[in-house]
Order: C-alpha cells, then structure tokens, then sequence
C-alpha cells in the first residue's frame, strides 16, 4: 500500500488530489468525444456505426473510470472487484443473446398497441 | 494493516477523544483503513449498479438484435440535440464531482460547498431537459408498449407546452418556493451556515426550470428548421434520404402526399415511406409502427432513462447531504471518504448515460 505514498509527494496522507489540469483535460476530451459520437451519428457507417458509437462510449468512459473514479491510482483489488463486473454482464448477454437467437423465427410482432388515430387510407 | 498512517492522525483536529479524527470509527485502526474499507464498499455497490442495469442492457440488445429496423424507425423520435446537450451538462457535473472530492481533500470548504452546488444544478437541469424530452413523447403518444398511438398519419397534436409539464413541474416548483423562503429566512436571521444550504437548494430547484427552458428553446428551434427545410425540400428528411442508395430509385412518387402532412407535424418528421422496409427483408414501417414495435423500443427506453433518472435523484439526495456536512466543515484529508464514495456513484451515473445517449439517441 506504501507505493501510493509515493505518488502524492505533498503531506495529504493517503489523499491523492488529482491536479485541476487532469482533470480539465478529461473533461474536455469527453466534451470532444461527445460531439465526435454526434457527429459520426451523421455518416453512413452502415452495420459499423453501432461498433464505432460503443467504442467512443468505451473511451469516454475509460476516462471517466481512470481519472474522475481515479482507479489509476486506486488499490488493485477495486479495479479487479470493479472490472470483474463486466466480465458477468458479458456472460450475462452474450449467452441471453444466443439462446434467444436459436429460436429468431419462431415470432412476430403482436398486436399490443392500439390503432392509428387516422385509419390508414392513403395508401 | 499499515503503520505509516499513524503519524499523521495523531496530529489530529482536536474533536476526538484521543486525538483522534472525529468521524473514525471505534473497530478501525486508522482514518486510512476506514477510508479504504468503504471504497471497496462502494465499488462492490457499484458492481451491483452495473449488473443491475445490465439487466436492462440485455433487454435492449435482445430486441435490437431482434429487430434493428424497430430501433431504427423509433429512435428518430427521440431529440439528438437535447440528448447531446444532457450528456454535456452530465458530464460537467462529474467534473465538479471529480473537483469537489479534491477540494475536500485539501480542505477547502468553500471550493467544495461551490463544487457540490454546481453538480447538484447540472443534475436538476438534466432532469428539467428530461421533463420536456419526456412530455412531448407523451403528447405524440410515443409511450410504452400497449399505450404506444401509432405515428403515420396521426393527426398533429396540438403545439405549444404540454400539459403534462405543469404536473412534472409542481414539485420543482414547490422547491423553488420553500428554498426561497428557506433562504430568506436564514439571511435574515443571520444564520449564515444554513444560507450557504439553502442558497444552493434554492439554485438547484431554479435549475430545474433554467432546464426546461432549455429544453423548450431547442425544441422550438428545432421546429422552426425543420418547418423550413420542409418548406424547401420535402424529401431531404426522410427515412431514406439520408442513409439507404438502394431505396432512391422507387422513393419520390411515394412521398409527395405526405408532404404537407409531414411538414405540419413536427413529430413525424421522418415517416414518409411507410410501405417500404427500413432493412430489406424486414417488416414495413408500417408493421414496426402500428403493431407493437416501436411500443416496445418505448418501454425500453422509459425503463433505462428513467430508472437512470431514478439514480440522478437519489445522487441528488446524498449531495444535498454532503453540501451539510460540506458546510459543517467535517472533510479533510483524512476524513474524506463520504464526498469520494458519492462522487465515484455519481461518476457510474454519468457512465451509464454515456452508454445510454448513443444507444438510444444517435441510431440512423
């Protein structure tokens, strides 16, 4: 634990204040990955745009977890108590999604909404 | 466990017993020790809050997976620009966050008090956004499967602010009113402690409504563009003008009834070629639309955004607890672990929203 003593360098024991410019500097790259993920909306990226959305949301929220969560300089056992979380939610979807896609076929949209409020009659 | 802690707390601020930090606790050695055990509390809570929502992440990418063309028609009704704008002012609010916890550890009470006043009003503005992205669904009818009015060839509802909002809005408004007076109060007893809570409640609740007024405004400008790019070139917006070559050839005859219907209705902007697959081989807009589709896209996105929603309030309450205590100057560099703990949930919040904005809001 002894090595976090080492990071801070000022006498706040075991406060780790994170320097206003880190954390300026994180905010406006979220600020610019926001309005990048804004703007990739605009392109015809086709099948890619949800891969290319999740990976700008993947690093706006890296940013979030390393600097503003501080895990960078949290103790281990947090960022593995933390990280191991998304290994269950990748069980978690990747087998609900399989199984649900064995049967694909086997359904259809059900009447549950109710009617138009002007009868379809133009087409 | 460690022994380099010691020295420092010894120093003390004079409140304990022993020379002690007022807030350690009897069973732990050393302010550090405490510090630690609660952070690894709080990340086991978050793991909870991540498979929790998780939960509904799975329901979602079922369905998309399911049925994209479902989440392609549906998600044009959701407001971009808001959404963007929200995700700005959440994002701000984890940077006062992310500032308050260093102000605390450095001890500058004032700069905390300032901190958590700032992500207290970038919450009650997300909401207030939030009231107006919500009531206007509402109006359109854009609600949970089985509530859910088809869209194509609605009549237009009516324009203007909905009523819906003056209900959403009463409680806010009650804030507002009692903060005030709060506040009035403490100024004129001279209580200046309890000014410094109220005055940022009283800025919090005025957010609110500082949030809806955004929230009207690019609405309306919204409108206004997209009235007039109606007015030029009726087809620029459609479903298929913007993303699909292989539908040009068949795609003017179809839609140049529905002109006038489309440029009075801002709410159906997109909806011009219902007959025609929004993926090929997948059902027509027609079947998304009216027969349970986009109903159930809508019951989706009331459950993330709202139980998120839930979250921004709950984060609310313990902020408005740390801005007493903040006011109370209780934190310092050994005793700091609350303001950290509520920053890292309200940083999860702010995480679960940055997944959330594309998933729902940016799909073409």
């Amino acid at each position: 634990m002894s090595e976090h003593k080492a990071h801070a360098g000022q006498h706040h024991g075991f406060a780790h204040p994170a320097s206003v410019k880190s954390l300026l500097a994180v905010f406006f790259s979220l600020i610019f990955l926001t309005w990048l993920t804004v703007f990739q909306s605009t392109l015809d990226l086709g099948n890619a745009e949800l891969i290319v959305s999740l990976f700008i949301a993947t690093i706006k929220a890296s940013l979030v977890i390393l600097f503003f969560m501080h895990m960078l300089h949290d103790k281990p056992l947090n960022a593995i108590v933390f990280l191991s979380s998304f290994i269950f939610v990748a069980l978690f979807l990747g087998f609900t999604l399989m199984d649900a896609h064995g049967y694909k076929d086997s359904y259809e949209f059900q009447n549950v909404d109710s009617a138009p409020v002007v009868a379809q009659t133009t087409e | 466990m460690t022994s380099h802690a010691h020295d420092s707390h010894d120093a003390g601020h004079g409140h304990g017993d022993h020379g002690h930090s007022p807030f350690l606790a009897h069973h732990f050695d050393d302010p550090e020790q405490q510090f630690d055990s609660g952070k690894l509390g709080i990340w086991l809570f978050l793991v909870t809050e991540v498979l929790f929502f998780s939960g509904m992440f799975c329901a979602y990418a079922l369905y998309r997976s399911l049925h994209p063309e479902v989440f392609t028609f549906a998600s044009q009704y959701l407001n971009e620009t808001l959404g963007a704008f929200n995700t700005g002012v959440l994002l701000f609010s984890s940077l006062s966050m992310a500032w308050g916890v260093r102000c605390a550890q450095l001890r500058q009470r004032t700069g905390l008090v300032i901190c958590l006043a700032i992500t207290l009003g970038c919450a009650a503005m997300f909401l207030g956004v939030k009231a107006i992205e919500y009531t206007h669904k509402w109006d359109l009818g854009l609600l949970p499967a089985g509530e859910y009015v088809a869209q194509y060839l609605q009549e237009p509802h009516h324009a203007g602010i909905s009523p819906w909002l003056y209900y959403l809005s009463a409680v806010p408004a009650l804030c507002v009113v009692g903060f005030a007076a709060w506040y009035v109060m403490a100024v004129v007893k001279g209580e200046k402690r309890t000014a410094e809570v109220a005055g940022p409640m009283l800025v919090t609740a005025l957010c609110y409504f500082l949030g809806v007024f955004v929230g009207i405004a690019f609405q309306n400008a919204e409108a206004a563009a997209l009235a007039a790019e109606h007015g030029i070139e009726a087809h620029a917006t459609d479903v298929h003008g913007s993303d699909s070559h292989s539908s040009d050839d068949h795609g003017h005859e179809g839609s140049a009834d529905h002109e006038h219907d489309a440029a009075s209705h801002e709410g159906t902007k997109l909806v011009s070629r219902i007959d025609a697959p929004v993926v090929p081989g997948e059902p027509t807009l027609a079947a998304v639309d009216q027969k349970g589709g986009a109903g159930i896209f809508f019951s989706i996105y009331y459950c993330m955004t709202g139980v998120h929603a839930v979250h921004i309030l709950g984060g609310m309450a313990v902020l408005a607890w740390l801005l007493v205590r903040a006011t109370k100057d209780h934190f310092n560099e050994e005793y700091f672990g609350p303001v950290d703990y509520v920053g890292l949930y309200w940083h999860l919040v702010d995480l679960i929203w940055i997944y959330l904005f594309p998933l729902l809001y940016l799909i073409k």
